[in-house]
């Protein structure tokens, strides 16, 4: 995407692009050493680096410098980080907090301006200090999650989605700025309370079954006790031995094998919206100018 | 109708991984191998993870793509101890089954792939061969799912390059739409049910029954059209368009969309009419393949069965 500044994007908001981890991409892969998405918890951008750290550590360094630092009052306002999954989830807007009203009602603005594809908010029920991705390092931000989409292809309908997304957060960051009233009101979201991996060898941890094909594909519909939820490579159903129902995401993403996930599991709450408006003291905020950065 | 009597074939070899992120093969090939079944009636049936480096990490290959591999100028090169990996095991693997185009080949190669397109379960070969037909169109008939489909490729055995090359009668099995590095339990189960129809197929040729000719329908390859491309960069410049992506094999007419620019812009199909297919796979994009084109053609199948003695 182009960036924008001033006039061209309609007011005080700068737009700034960056391409997070440009070695990974150009060798289309999701990270050299290290997954990035998890290096931006307080202590690995703060602590001691070894000799030889991952290109991913150093890289979450300079991008803290660039849009920070954490937790800092120099750090941007807000940082939407866009990532695609092989899981059949929609639309996500990925957050750690269930109380930041801007990511919150951003969302609610997503959900209403986008009725042809299923927007959900997912809470990561994650204290603070132990945030751990990009999207953390802005005074506000989340990940915008799209799937279904297989690592290594960009299909049309998904790359548009994501465009839309992004242009609607961006209008509504606008609606904001010039003093729009965004009403208050309940939403539903999906706070994540676990997750489960799949069976597997004791000796080689090569998974011994997949997810099970009545499960495939079932993003965000209620999981109750004893439905099937993975189907192992001699055919027998496993059933999912939770007392709970909950609902799953993240169902067959293909980057959590190797982090021992074959899903999530959420409960869904609903959250009441504060009324919200742009606090009017002087100029609505202040921006850092902009760049297209790699 | 014709007939032909045909030796019979007692070599099965089931490979996958050939290229390590392609899942149902890799865990079709392990589940197998736990079940130990060396012999199914007559004919004996090897297991194999052709690419078991590839697999470890994950990836399409480590150096090269060993589906490629495969060319008789290659498998005569000589070795070196810097030639690139999947050379190598090509090398290995034709030791091992073939050699290619010797009496001392395996009779039966089939080689699991999946792709992203949706393709659903297709039989690729190279040439004619009636056993291979036979084993479709047996399949197609019998398979609780569908659709089956047959592609050749029309490669003279001496330029032909992936692995079933080296079997006297092999194909690949390619099914999808599945992502790299993801197991879909569908698809699997599909794999397996057609393995078993194979096996079926082979036991019961063996015992000597005829199988009936016929029409069969098959899609002939003709072409491949690569992306908009950006002539700096060479990045691509526009994705496949959301009415032609997901419809493989339906016809592509002239003025049809195929690509749609990240700016919006529909980019239309000049060829002649042909059947998309391989839409939007995501190892063709280093290989410059948006989708490959084929021509549907009918081949006249004659009656099979084996040879007495």
């Amino acid at each position: 995407m182009r960036t924008a500044t001033g006039a061209e994007a309609g007011g005080d908001v700068s737009v700034r692009a960056v391409l997070a981890n440009p070695r990974a991409t150009r060798l289309g892969r999701r990270y050299l050493d290290t997954d990035l998405n998890r290096c931006f918890t307080h202590a690995a951008l703060n602590g001691p680096l070894s000799d030889a750290p991952p290109y991913e550590m150093t890289r979450a360094r300079e991008l803290d410098a660039l849009l920070g630092p954490k937790g800092s009052p120099r750090a941007v306002d807000l940082v939407c980080d866009l990532h695609n999954s092989t899981s059949n989830m929609g639309l996500c807007v990925i957050a750690f907090s269930d109380c930041d009203w801007i990511c919150l009602h951003v969302f609610r603005y997503l959900q209403r301006q986008m009725p042809d594809i299923p927007v959900r908010y997912i809470h990561l029920d994650v204290p603070d200090e132990e945030s751990f991705s990009l999207d953390s390092v802005g005074k506000h931000g989340f990940a915008l999650e799209i799937g279904p989409q297989p690592h290594g292809v960009v299909r049309s309908d998904i790359y548009t989605a994501m465009k839309d997304g992004l242009q609607h957060t961006l209008d509504w960051v606008r609606l904001f700025n010039s003093g729009a009233v965004f009403e208050g009101g309940p939403v539903d979201l999906f706070t994540a309370v676990g997750h489960v991996d799949y069976p597997r060898e004791a000796d080689t941890q090569n998974i011994m079954a997949a997810i099970h094909p009545k499960l495939q594909d079932q993003d965000f519909c209620l999981l109750r006790p004893e439905e099937p939820m993975f189907q192992t490579f001699s055919g027998q159903t496993l059933r999912y031995k939770g007392s709970e129902p909950l609902y799953p995401f993240f169902i067959n993403e293909c980057a959590y094998y190797e982090k021992g996930v074959a899903l999530y599991l959420a409960r869904k709450r609903s959250v009441t919206l504060p009324t919200l408006r742009v606090h009017k003291k002087g100029h609505p905020a202040n921006f850092v100018s902009v760049q297209e950065e790699e | 109708m014709e007939h032909f009597s045909l030796p019979a074939l007692s070599r099965v070899v089931i490979s996958g991984g050939t290229h390590g992120n392609e899942m149902t093969g890799v865990y079709v090939v392990r589940e197998m191998a736990k079940n130990k079944v060396d012999k199914i009636g007559s004919a004996s049936r090897t297991t194999v993870l052709s690419n078991p480096e590839a697999v470890k990490v994950c990836r399409r290959y480590i150096d090269k793509d060993l589906n490629r591999c495969f060319t008789d100028a290659l498998l005569s090169a000589t070795l070196t101890p810097s030639s690139p990996y999947e050379i190598k095991r090509a090398h290995e693997l034709n030791a091992l089954f073939g050699p290619k185009g010797s009496p001392q080949a395996v009779d039966i190669l089939c080689d699991i792939h999946n792709t992203t397109a949706n393709m659903g379960m297709c039989f690729i070969f190279y040439r004619f061969d009636w056993i291979t037909l036979h084993i479709f169109k047996y399949i197609q008939s019998k398979a609780s799912f569908g659709p089956v489909r047959a592609i050749q490729f029309d490669t003279p055995l001496p330029e032909a390059y992936s692995l079933e090359a080296v079997a006297k009668h092999g194909f690949t099995l390619e099914v999808g739409p599945q992502p790299t590095g993801v197991i879909r339990a569908d698809i699997y189960n599909m794999v397996m049910e057609a393995l078993d129809l194979i096996m079926d197929w082979l036991e019961k040729f063996n015992s000597g029954r005829t199988f009936e000719g016929g029409e069969v329908e098959a899609f002939c390859k003709t072409n491949a059209l690569d992306y908009p491309r950006d002539p700096t960069t060479d990045d691509i410049t526009a994705a496949v368009h959301p009415q032609l992506q997901d419809n493989d094999f339906k016809l592509l007419r002239p003025g049809d969309p195929i690509f749609q620019s990240f700016n919006g812009e529909t980019v239309k199909y000049e060829g002649e009419e042909a059947y998309p297919f391989f839409v939007n796979e995501c190892a063709y994009y280093e290989k410059k393949i948006a989708f490959q084109l084929a021509r549907k053609i009918s081949i006249s199948l004659p009656s099979i069965s084996v040879t007495k003695d």
